[in-house]
């Protein structure tokens, strides 16, 4: 049997000096071309639970870790965070914590030198990653001349130009407008047709619920759900116990029920909410 | 009634020739809640960066007070108009919640006897008793934002500006900055807010500037402007998805538009919608 893209098995992670693991015994996994949403309130373990995927935690960030992560089928454990990098790609929730060059391509063409990646191709990939996030142009612009949400996409640019198996973003679209978040939400999408997965975090629930696949919701430390996206965010009452809350849309098919006793069934997107509340009323 | 802040055909262009706001007049009032909308890029920072003197305008005048922004000194300007970061690291640097709160009532050179009552009106207010010892690096993110517009609010400027306050909140932290706002507005300061967060003007339901390309292209209620289809497209806007949802539901009033979850449940309870035949769903 083909290996999973992700597999996680009872992960366990603790920072040093605290009393409490900040992971408790995580099971997932994923399947290639798949895209994960990963949910939760804030302090929940998202960012950590993140960066166990490529390594990062324990061997850069010191803890204590239990259990396996697999990426690819190989034990994360076993390779050396710059190996796994060539696998897995990670855009960080502060765009300014991995920009480091004096212009655009050469911030974009960074990443790719480290893996060795020839410069004619680099070239081709420049071009690529730019124009995926909206970027053309910028070329010869210092990446501190950017706003915060232009950082943000040319973080992902970067990325993107070493095509990784795996793409991990922590919060990628905070700072970006409603339609620069369509936009690297449209990214991660493209990622499936290149056979890509993709791993998001972020609070936009309408968007993880219009874009992902699966939705892994984190409650301090503990994975409390994890289903296609519909399943989880269709059930609003444990939602709302985690403190967290479904698409409107959903939300308001679900108020709708209550407060009439109706059963219009439940839909994540808007299109589908349309439809079925439309034939109910039929 | 005068306006408290006056901006009268202002522009501004940086040294590097760029023009980032365009002719812009707008008044705005005691008591007033107002969201500035727009993508990245649109003027919507530089436009508000003129309230407290930041920047001054290179054409045009603003008044704030009875203060001429040209003439003041930012240190007079800024006991008027309180600005919250959007990232709350850039204003927070003492190792105590204690000495984060006092610091710009001593930055202003206030007496003792008048910070201490100012500081304590701060704690009481959001509930920080119990962390006043705590550094703010060790808070989460939500709690350190708080601790920001804590210290702003024991200044108590006449104006507190908020620059995308909801960034990077979860659920809880969102609906705990919807308070904090009502909050602000309860206690007489006038709120300017810079977000992208449609669901926080849905939520407020306040008065809305849409700045595009340097230019102010609407000001009016939110309800008015997330109606006005050519405004939003220019401007690269959507409305709350609760609100695209309602335009397109035939049943309900089209000469209204709907805001939030609860205001429609609220006018079908009121006009008995239920009654209408509604099926059973599938």
């Amino acid at each position: 049997m083909a290996s999973k893209a992700i597999e996680v098995n009872n992960l366990t992670f603790s920072y040093p000096d605290t009393d409490e693991p900040v992971l408790k015994d995580i099971n997932f996994s994923i399947n290639h071309g798949e895209i994960l949403g990963i949910i939760g309130p804030t302090g929940a373990g998202k960012s950590t639970l993140a960066m166990c995927v490529n390594g990062l935690v324990p061997q850069v960030i010191n803890g204590e870790m239990e259990g396996t992560v697999k990426v690819n089928g190989s034990e994360v454990s076993g390779s050396s965070v710059a190996k796994m990098s060539e696998d897995v790609g990670f855009v960080f929730q502060e765009p300014e914590n991995q920009l480091s060059q004096m212009t655009i391509e050469e911030e974009i063409a960074f990443g790719m030198g480290n893996l060795g990646v020839p410069r004619d191709e680099m070239l081709g990939r420049i071009t690529d990653a730019l124009d995926q996030v909206g970027l053309t142009g910028f070329e010869k612009r210092s990446p501190l001349a950017l706003s915060g949400g232009q950082q943000q996409r040319l973080a992902i640019a970067a990325v993107l130009a070493m095509r990784p198996s795996i793409m991990i973003m922590d919060e990628p679209t905070s700072m970006l407008d409603p339609k620069g978040k369509n936009e690297v939400y449209d990214v991660l999408k493209n990622l499936k047709d290149y056979g890509m997965t993709g791993i998001i975090i972020d609070h936009e629930v309408e968007r993880i619920a219009a874009y992902c696949d699966k939705v892994l919701v984190l409650h301090e430390g503990e994975v409390q759900m994890f289903a296609p996206s519909d399943e989880v965010f269709t059930n609003i009452g444990q939602l709302h116990e985690l403190t967290l809350n479904a698409p409107q849309v959903t939300e308001f098919l679900d108020s709708y029920n209550q407060a009439f006793g109706k059963d219009v069934k439940l839909s994540t997107t808007l299109e589908e909410s349309v439809d079925n509340f439309e034939s109910a009323c039929k | 009634m005068e306006p408290y802040i006056s901006v009268k055909n202002v522009s501004h262009k940086y040294p590097n020739g760029v023009t980032a706001i365009k002719d812009i007049n707008l008044d705005i009032h005691e008591g007033e809640v107002v969201a500035i909308l727009g993508s990245n890029g649109s003027g919507k920072t530089t436009l508000v960066k003129h309230f407290n003197g930041l920047l001054k305008p290179t054409k045009g005048e603003i008044t704030v007070g009875t203060m001429n922004t040209k003439k003041e000194r930012i240190s007079k300007l800024s006991s008027q108009v309180g600005y919250v970061f959007q990232n709350p690291n850039h204003q927070t640097f003492l190792p105590s919640v204690r000495q984060e709160l006092a610091y710009g009532c001593k930055n202003l050179k206030m007496v003792d006897e008048d910070i201490e009552t100012r500081v304590q009106k701060a704690i009481d207010l959001f509930q920080l008793e119990d962390r006043l010892d705590d550094n703010p690096f060790d808070l989460n993110s939500s709690q350190r934002k708080e601790v920001a517009m804590a210290s702003i609010m024991a200044v108590s400027p006449k104006v507190i500006v908020l620059d995308e306050p909801t960034t990077g909140q979860d659920h809880k932290g969102c609906k705990r900055v919807l308070e904090l706002v009502r909050m602000f507005k309860r206690e007489g300061h006038i709120v300017v807010l810079i977000t992208h967060d449609m669901h926080l003007i849905g939520e407020l339901n306040c008065r809305t500037v849409v700045m595009n390309q340097s230019e102010k292209i609407a000001d009016d209620h939110a309800s008015v402007v997330f109606s006005n289809k050519g405004i939003m497209e220019e401007a690269g806007l959507q409305p709350p998805q609760i609100t695209q949802f309602a335009n397109q539901i035939t049943r309900f009033d089209e000469t209204k538009t709907y805001l939030t979850v609860e205001s429609i449940i609220e006018w079908m309870k009121a006009n008995k919608e239920e009654d209408v035949k509604v099926g059973t769903g599938s």
